[in-house]
């Protein structure tokens, strides 16, 4: 039994000029143990999508989900307090920005222990005892000084290490991580990825890792989501996506891979900007960027089908002859 | 942080230099003369007035005076009331109880009422407890104390006989030794039956009036301070943890709220003691506000300058323990950053 399944969940926000719908029927699989990657340009509705699932979006927010099982549980008959008592405890989420999402005035160790209280209990002293020991296990070295550290004593690395840590607290099943590493100096990032990955095999959690970085997909990853504009565009797995991708976007977003990068040297991007509000196209969302649109993905919008080993979103989905 | 003191209150030299001076002369801009005032209306003679005005030292070129009147405080001598004739600094500290007292009281009911009206204004935002707060807050704040006080005290004391018009105590019922002249204190330690209630139910009205102004401040200020927070990432991260929306307003949001509001309630201050002037001689309170209104009819020139400038430095000293706790509620500060 898979551990999270969505189906069809929509999310939309209110705005002067009606609904702007930030995220738009997606479907999600995560079995115990496995990470899943989401990628996706800026503004494509990755957070918001995951944000929806912890119940954490602000109240004008219109979420529609046909399903919506976490180990088990249907949380869509859950009330708002059983749907909370699960985060932190079932599902934990660590978020991109470690040094804004501490809080200020509180210790570091405090923090941690709020969650190891909420989820684990037990006396002061056991708790403390827990609270070194998942710093510990996160790899911040000289735990007890840094218990009675504030967040603006840590560094972005350190803070992001702790904000694991609180996440840990409550033994998840499953780790949300919303581009973790973006915010990081590059040398922390890839220890911080190290970690995570670390910890999801010690633990045997289910991890979401959310990033726009397909070479941390490349290694990480079984299966892969591509978002674009609120919508799955793709979804495979890891080998799958990487060798044969279908979609169009896809494939832009792989060859802009350093190692697949032109004989020039230069890092091919995609031209123009994922749809706003006010710019959605008609047809399909990606058409007025796509190299290979033709005038029906202009008009019509195409499904996510299911096609060959995966789920593509596209008309003329591509050979991965065509890509190279 | 001891170094911070010190260096703060090094700072104040230079203000306070400044206010000696601009008490010396705002006294002395006033159309009059304490003589004048002293000798009533039908007046004296030139030559007693100018034998008058001589013996005060009044006679002397301004700048003279003032050299006389700053050396004099800096070997602690802060000059004689000219209506009393006792030390200024002994008239100021035997009221300055009375106007603590209520400042105090008015602080307490400030902050007790505007803090949570803020708070329940910006988590019910746009619906009608925020409304209801934030239009309370502005009829508040707009309102002219003097007339204000005057509306309180004909319906609570002359309509509903519920609270006294004036004064600190049932001087009719209980009678003791004023000791430290906080009237709450010394009646609770006289141990006679019923003398605390009294001080109580004389105080409650001057500070539900001295309070309007700042708890209306306060409202408001937790109400913009607490919206500013309640967007933070970490408030986010909070509820993530699966604290309850409780835990996460009051201990979460609050704590950082209230370092803005903390300096709001520092600011308040000074105001205090303005809306203090008014609502004392309102009430016949026999505090420092009052004791300024009289020195300056009577054109006391001594008592208005050490007044103001004791007011002065009670300011900038809890403005000081405003830093001192704004440091204390955040470590960013706390370290020096
Ligand atoms: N509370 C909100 N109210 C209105 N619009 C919102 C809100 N939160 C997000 N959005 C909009 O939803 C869209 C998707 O945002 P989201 O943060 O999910 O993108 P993302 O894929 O996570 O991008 P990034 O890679 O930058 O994190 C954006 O256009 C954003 O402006
Ligand atoms: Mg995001």
């Amino acid at each position: 039994m898979s551990l999270l399944s969505v189906r069809n969940l929509s999310v939309a926000f209110p705005t002067q000029n009606g609904w702007f719908q930030a995220v738009e029927g997606i479907n999600l699989t995560v079995n115990p143990n496995e990470i899943l990657a989401i990628v996706g340009e800026s503004g494509s509705g990755k957070s918001v999508a995951m944000l929806a699932l912890m119940n954490l979006l602000p109240p004008q927010a219109r979420i529609t989900c046909d399903e919506l099982v976490l180990d088990g549980k249907n949380l869509l008959q859950l009330t708002a307090t059983e749907r909370r008592r699960l985060n932190g405890g079932t599902v934990a989420m660590i978020f991109q920005e470690p040094m804004t999402s501490l809080n200020p005035c509180f210790t570091v160790g405090y923090q941690i222990d709020e969650a190891v209280k909420t989820h684990v209990g037990g006396g002061r002293k056991e708790r403390k005892e827990q609270v070194l020991s998942l710093l510990e296990s996160v790899g911040i070295p000289d735990p007890a000084r840094r218990y009675d550290a504030y967040p603006h004593q840590m560094s972005g690395g350190m803070s992001q290490r702790a904000m694991i840590a609180m996440a840990l607290a409550g033994q998840p099943k499953l780790l949300i991580a919303d581009e973790p590493t973006t915010a990081l100096d590059v040398t922390v990032q890839a220890q911080i990825l190290e970690l995570l990955l670390k910890l999801q095999q010690q633990f045997q959690m289910g991890l979401i890792l959310i990033t726009h970085d397909m070479g941390v997909v490349a290694e990480t990853a079984q299966q892969v989501v591509v978002q674009y504009a609120g919508q799955q565009v793709e979804k495979n797995s890891a080998y799958e996506l990487f060798n044969h991708p279908h979609h169009p976007y896809t494939a832009a977003l792989l060859s802009a891979l350093p190692e697949r990068a032109l004989p020039t040297g230069l890092l091919p991007t995609i031209p123009g900007l994922v749809p706003g509000q006010h710019n959605r196209p008609q047809g399909c969302l990606f058409a007025p960027r796509c190299a290979y649109q033709q005038a029906r993905c202009q008009t019509e919008v195409p499904a996510l089908a299911q096609q060959q080993q995966g789920w593509i979103r596209c008309f003329y989905p591509l050979e991965t002859e065509t890509m190279l | 942080m001891l170094k911070f003191i010190f260096n703060k209150l090094l700072m104040l030299i230079p203000t306070l230099l400044g206010i000696t001076l601009a008490a010396f002369l705002f006294v002395r801009l006033l159309p009059g003369d304490p003589v004048t005032v002293l000798t009533g209306e039908r007046g004296v003679s030139v030559e007693r007035k100018a034998e008058l005005m001589a013996q005060l030292g009044l006679d002397q070129p301004l700048i003279v005076q003032y050299g006389y009147y700053l050396k004099n405080i800096l070997s602690g001598d802060f000059g004689q009331s000219i209506a009393t004739h006792k030390p200024v600094i002994d008239e100021f500290f035997s009221r300055l109880p009375a106007t603590l007292e209520l400042a105090f009281a008015a602080m307490l009911i400030a902050v007790l009422l505007g803090v949570p009206a803020g708070i329940i204004a910006a988590i019910k935002r746009g619906h009608w407890p925020d409304h209801v707060v934030m239009g309370v807050a502005l009829t508040g704040y707009s309102m002219p104390i003097f007339w204000w006080g005057l509306l309180l005290i004909i319906l609570f004391s002359t309509t509903l006989g519920w609270t006294p018009v004036s004064g600190r105590i049932d001087l009719i019922k209980y009678y003791f030794e004023a000791e430290t002249n906080f009237m709450l204190i010394d009646a609770w330690r006289s141990g006679q039956a019923g003398a605390f209630g009294s001080v109580v139910h004389h105080l409650i009205l001057p500070a539900v009036v001295l309070s309007t102004i700042p708890m209306a401040v306060i409202a408001r200020q937790t109400r913009s301070a607490m919206l500013e927070v309640l967007g933070e990432d970490y408030i986010r991260t909070a509820y993530a943890k699966g604290l309850s929306p409780t835990r996460v307003i009051m201990v979460h949001a609050l704590r950082n709220a209230l370092i803005t509001v903390v300096t709001v309630i520092g600011l308040q201050v000074g105001s205090l003691m303005a809306g203090a002037v008014l609502t004392e001689t309102i009430f016949a309170w026999p505090g420092i506000g009052k004791w300024m209104i009289e020195a300056i009819a009577r054109r006391d020139y001594p008592a208005v300058q050490g007044g103001l400038l004791f007011i002065a430095v009670a300011v900038m000293l809890v403005n000081l323990l405003v830093d001192v706790l704004y440091g204390w509620i955040n470590p960013r500060v706390r370290d020096g950053k």
